[in-house]
């Protein structure tokens, strides 16, 4: 560490992971749900374990993001973070408003929920993804802007380097989106349309923009290799992401009662959004062969790798897969989304925090650029267990969802929802015990951080 | 000469990065005007009749204009190539205002299909001929502001006879949006 205010990035990390085993284990009770219908019933109803179960994904990675930007944004800025006090303020401030968030959704009815906390006054709930209680949006924009507040003045009064100012955009971007929560317009196709603003936006926009960032920090100090040959992928990839994302919402657009252009606009530029993923992996793996140095942190170069590769696969092939109009009439809603979804999330936005954590780690608990090996090779365990079981996770919901498409919309008697469900319990059966095998991996990981070693720890 | 014109066969023209972009937005394109295509085939009569709508005179006017810019843009490269830097500024200037003259052309031609009417739900053949104009003139627009940062620096004495990677890559992305464009007018305007 050569900082000491990156040390703040610790509790960020570790909130993070915890969060990280609390959605998977309610993913869990869903995949329960999805076969046995009143498992944890009336206790956890499956709205409110679907709720917590994405409301903590997005907690967890934006705790995740922000550890990761404490971390970075010093080394590159070369001084010290603008106020290590904010920071810690506002990740208490952050996990009590969340907790109090999560507790909400468990503890009482949504409709109680909403009226507790004024929702009436400027109604924001009752979107997917964006549950939130007002005052919990309102939460967010004020920990975001002291977060943008605190690195932005770090970055600005130091070394300005493409990495931070790449991470700074996406990090602005990310808060000013969020803005949108907040329009919340009667007329329904207005709202589903700025609704996406957020939720594409984030994921397929300035989220990508973060990611590119994250990896090229870690890339930069795992290869040694020169910083202008990473920077310059770095600008051909956030301008493919940007050209390829902005319209690419496009494909969001085909059903919900917009002009019948976004059919053309979205299936086109969205077709080559796999494009910035690819680069993504040709990137990296470029960058780890041309490495100029042995970093003992082999497990980070494994989360590094393993998150371009999965973002490709997850975001770029399992995306394109439904994302032209015509196909999309068919797919749109099905188990195919879900395929995509967990596969793109895990890929992209899941490995590259636990990229950061795996190279950061090291140096903020020990002071050393390694874990022991015992400890990496739990890691890189891990690393295969959770992956390969997500692999298995996409591929049992994608069978699941070709078979729900043709049976509920394509074949000649195309029968009830319900009744598909029924049909295709199999594939559920089975990608509940694909995250079983993930928890299991889940469960290495969070092992490895306590595993210790013969040798003592390694130096460079 | 001799070693320039080694130099020219041995790597691509400007920074390497600017070609990966390039074909980026060439493929863009490329997807678009596959989509045309395959769209007029299934409604050839709609697309023929829309196209005699379209305002061919000032579409060869742009055309005209585009490809001028472009051999001023040349001629910018083999000013600084002789190490002129006031000469190179100059060209730009000349390439800059073609591309403004393409713009006010095309701004017009916009004006006129809109007072009439027209808009992106008219049918497929205005879809896509407001879509890949429209495209096509933002990226106009960003290859004049590339072309306006290589003139600063030329002009504050950035480039010389040895290192002028920068106006290369500029003119490389200038060229890619007037071959555009030369594909784009004949497939929508003319071709039926």
């Amino acid at each position: 560490m050569q900082y000491s205010s990156q040390a703040v990035a610790k509790p960020y990390f570790i909130a993070a992971i915890g969060l990280f085993v609390g959605q998977i284990l309610f993913g869990l009770i869903l995949g329960a749900q999805y076969v046995i219908g009143d498992f944890l019933f009336p206790e956890i109803p499956f709205n409110v374990a679907r709720m917590v179960h994405t409301n903590l994904l997005i907690v967890w990675l934006l705790f995740g993001f922000m550890g990761a930007a404490y971390y970075l944004v010093p080394e590159e800025a070369e001084r010290e973070l603008y106020s290590p006090k904010l920071a810690i303020a506002l990740f208490w401030i952050f996990l009590v408003a969340g907790a109090l968030t999560i507790v909400g959704y468990l503890a009482v009815p949504y409709a109680t929920l909403a009226a507790v906390t004024g929702n009436d006054l400027l109604p924001t709930m009752g979107r997917e993804f964006l549950e939130q209680p007002t005052i919990t949006k309102i939460g967010i924009v004020v920990v975001a802007l002291a977060f943008l507040f605190n690195i932005g003045m770090t970055i600005i009064s130091g070394r300005k380097t493409v990495v931070n100012i790449v991470l700074l955009t996406g990090l602005t971007g990310l808060a000013v989106l969020f803005l949108f929560a907040f329009y919340n317009p009667v007329n329904l196709v207005l709202d589903k349309m700025f609704w996406w603003w957020v939720v594409h936006l984030w994921v397929e926009g300035v989220w990508e923009l973060i990611m590119a960032a994250i990896l090229a920090f870690v890339l930069i100090r795992l290869t040694g290799v020169d910083r202008e040959v990473i920077e310059k992928w770095l600008y051909v990839i956030i301008a493919m992401a940007l050209i390829t994302g902005i319209i690419g919402t496009g494909h969001h657009y085909y059903w919900i009662g917009t002009p019948e252009y976004w059919q053309w606009w979205g299936s086109i530029f969205s077709a080559l959004e796999p494009i910035p993923f690819f680069m993504m992996t040709v990137f990296a793996f470029n960058v780890v062969n041309r490495r100029r140095k042995e970093h003992p942190n082999k497990a980070a170069t494994l989360w590094a790798l393993g998150c371009a590769v999965m973002a490709f696969l997850g975001a770029g092939v399992w995306g394109f897969l439904h994302t032209l109009a015509p196909v999309n009439f068919y797919t749109h809603g099905s188990q195919i989304t879900a395929a995509h979804g967990h596969m793109a999330f895990y890929g992209a936005y899941v490995l590259v925090v636990i990229t950061m954590i795996s190279y950061a780690w090291p140096h903020l608990q020990h002071n050393a650029p390694a874990a022991n090996g015992r400890a990496q090779l739990l890691e890189m365990w891990s690393f295969w267990l959770m992956t390969i079981s997500m692999v298995f996770i996409t591929l049992f919901l994608t069978g699941a969802g070709i078979l729900q498409v043709y049976l509920q919309r394509v074949s000649d008697t195309p029968l009830p929802f319900m009744v598909v469900q029924d049909k295709i319990a199999l594939f559920y059966w089975m990608r509940l015990y694909a995250g079983l095998a993930f928890f299991i991996g889940l469960c290495l990981y969070v092992y490895s951080f306590f595993a210790k070693g013969k040798e003592s720890l390694a130096s460079s | 000469m001799d070693t320039l014109a080694q130099h020219d066969n041995d790597s691509l023209p400007g920074d390497f990065a600017i070609w990966i972009f390039i074909f980026a937005e060439l493929l863009v394109f490329g997807v678009f005007f596959l989509a045309y295509a395959f769209s007029r085939a299934n409604n050839v009569e709609l697309f023929n009749e829309s196209q005699m709508q379209l305002d061919r005179i000032a579409g060869a006017a742009n055309t005209l204009v585009l490809i001028t810019s472009s051999y001023f843009v040349v001629r910018a490269v083999a000013a600084i190539r002789t190490g002129n830097s006031t000469r190179c500024v100059h060209w730009l200037l000349a390439a800059i205002a073609m591309g403004g003259v393409f713009l006010v052309i095309k701004l017009f031609e916009f004006g006129d299909k809109f007072s009439a009417g027209i808009s992106l739900s008219t049918n497929t053949f205005f879809m896509f001929y407001l879509s890949l104009t429209f495209f096509h003139f933002m990226h106009v627009i960003l290859g004049m502001v590339i072309l306006a940062a290589v003139l600063f620096k030329a002009r504050s004495g950035g480039y010389s006879a040895q290192e002028h990677t920068g106006v290369e890559t500029g003119a490389s992305y200038w060229h890619m949006v007037d071959l555009v464009w030369l594909i784009l007018f004949p497939l929508v305007y003319v071709i039926h």
